[in-house]
């Protein structure tokens, strides 16, 4: 059995989730498996998790899972994993899924793969699954060799399949452990598209000059239906919300496309993108690093350039 | 306040990254190493910043072979109190937080400090698999943290926004951004840093679960495509039709 962790916001399941039942789907029937969904606290529409995949979701309904503690999680997710006969145990790799899935490993005496971005392989018996390490620099192999496996999945990292039926739903009646961790408040940024999840990026450095220019970045993203980022030193001076920072020390994104507008392309940014599927740089100075790093290039100055973007882009969107 | 922070040793951010013996292992050869940036900038002084304010100590723990000194000794130049080296090749995230659990359980630390990931490896394991094994609660991605006596009030990253978040002390956290500012060790924290107890004890036997067996470079990126500043409608019917984008 595979067991898959969907996360659900709002009422609704995130991207990311599916993403992560459709890969469960493809993983067990590599392994000759069933793939099962579990999900923890309030939610409705389960059954809509059988159209990416799973042949049945399991629900731990209690209340008290809706105050994210990942050892209260960690301990719900190992019991049902142990009661439905999980050999493969999924998670996103998200805020959650990179807080639980250590957790889980630990429980079960699992080996693990966090961020995970290929389905794995199995030959002669050997699973392996391959990662980006070395912040996107490079790739790992892992091979794991435990009874028990717990893998976390990037974002971006395959597409969400549709088109299967609706899976029955069955409730799992088990001990919820008080919570330790109390949340408080939570804040997200309402109408966008997270970054981890978006699959088109329009990002934004320092070449803006200041932050009353932001507009035609906005108007360019809003027309893309794009998720605006921003590199460090526009996060650090302000100009930009820290959480729109992408890079080594901001959020690592791998979406379909990248645009890089007045981003000089450090190292340490570059870490934090470079597995983004396209990437386009405009920059004025043609020497600028990141145009190495580019499928596409525009040397230019962003301010004319930009607008000229946003308007075709419109045209596109028209036709 | 009795404070852990976990340190792994990196390559630097900006080291050449490159692999040897069939690729199956990091050719280390001319790479110069670093503490890693979220274990040294956030977390560590973060836990400095409490002892500061509030009393006790700092302890540093660090898993891996002697010559990993050189970033521990770092650390004590900084300003933490006293050191652990657990004498072993950190093979895995499950390796190296029993590791540090096994030192850890007896200690009775108050907060155990870890970066939000390293740069190596990335993989954001290694704190909750030492929660798990202390039986400790884990908050990861902090950018913020205040107590109020032993219950601490913390700030943290999550998808797409923040969370505001209490918890009781004993428990683990993951430093991310925005926790602590950069501390450059001075000359008389250098010269003390030499006194300070950097204590060495043998590893836990213990099986490991999940091995990185082989490495890859990323393709190749073929040459840019350079587009036309003046023709960006070019620029979008290549994002369609070649790339397929959008």
């Amino acid at each position: 059995m595979v067991l898959i962790l969907a996360e659900t916001q709002k009422g609704k399941f995130k991207k990311t989730s599916l993403e992560a039942v459709t890969y469960g789907d493809k993983t067990a029937q590599l392994l000759g498996m069933e793939s099962v969904a579990l999900v923890l606290g309030s939610a409705s529409g389960l059954e809509e998790l059988g159209k990416y995949g799973a042949t049945k979701v399991y629900h731990v309904p209690n209340q008290s899972l809706d105050n994210f503690d990942s050892q209260v999680y960690a301990a719900v997710i190992s019991e049902a994993a142990r009661q439905v006969g999980a050999k493969v145990i999924i998670f996103s790799h998200s805020a959650l899924g990179k807080s639980t899935a250590g957790r889980v490993a630990v429980r079960m005496n699992a080996g693990s793969v966090s961020g995970v971005n290929a389905l794995p392989t199995v030959d002669g018996g050997a699973f392996r699954v391959k990662k980006g390490v070395f912040s996107g620099k490079a790739f790992a192999e892992y091979e794991l060799k435990s009874d028990v496996k717990v893998l976390s999945l990037m974002g971006n990292s395959i597409p969400v399949a549709g088109g299967g039926e609706p899976a029955p739903v069955e409730e799992l009646n088990l001990d919820v452990p008080p919570a330790r961790v109390t949340v408080k408040k939570l804040e997200r940024v309402e109408g966008i598209t997270p970054l981890p999840e978006a699959e088109l990026v329009v990002s934004a450095g320092r070449g803006m000059k200041g932050p009353e220019h932001w507009n035609i970045i906005e108007e360019l993203a809003e027309v893309m239906g794009a998720t605006t980022a921003c590199s460090r030193p526009v996060a650090d001076t302000g100009w930009r919300p820290h959480h729109e920072h992408v890079g080594q020390t901001g959020i690592a994104i791998r979406p379909n496309l990248y645009i890089a507008i007045g981003i000089s392309g450090a190292i340490q940014h570059l870490a934090g993108v470079n597995n983004s599927k396209t990437i386009v740089v405009i920059n004025k100075d043609p020497e600028a690093p990141f145009f190495k790093a580019a499928d596409y290039g525009v040397v230019g100055d962003l301010f004319d350039v930009v607008p000229r973007l946003t308007k075709a882009m419109k045209q596109f969107k028209a036709e | 306040m009795k404070l852990l922070v976990c340190v792994s040793k990196t390559p630097e951010t900006t080291a050449k990254i490159a692999f040897t013996n069939n690729n199956a292992e990091f050719d280390s050869s001319g790479v110069q190493y670093i503490m890693n940036p979220y274990d040294e900038w956030y977390a560590l002084v973060r836990a400095l910043e409490l002892k500061e304010a509030l009393g006790g100590s700092v302890t540093i723990i660090n898993v891996g072979p002697a010559a990993n000194e050189t970033i521990i000794r770092k650390g004590l130049a900084i300003g933490a109190d006293e050191a652990v080296r657990i004498d072993a090749e950190p093979h895995s995230a499950l390796y190296v937080a029993q590791q540090i659990a096994e030192y850890a359980k007896g200690e009775q630390f108050d907060i155990v400090f870890l970066g939000k990931e390293s740069i190596d490896y990335n993989g954001s394991e290694v704190g909750p698999m030492v929660a798990e094994l202390l039986g400790l609660p884990f908050i990861s991605h902090a950018t913020k943290l205040e107590m109020e006596g032993d219950i601490a009030l913390i700030e943290a990253d999550i998808d797409g926004g923040d969370a505001q978040l209490e918890v009781k002390a004993p428990f683990v956290v993951s430093a991310a951004k925005g926790l602590a500012e950069q501390r450059i060790p001075n000359m008389r924290g250098i010269m003390m840093a030499k006194r300070k107890p950097l204590a060495v004890k043998p590893p836990v036997a213990m099986e490991d679960l999940s091995v990185a067996v082989h490495f890859t470079l990323p393709p190749e990126k073929g040459d840019v495509k350079l587009i036309d500043p003046e023709n960006m409608e070019e620029l979008v019917r290549l994002l369609h039709e070649e790339a397929k984008v959008i």
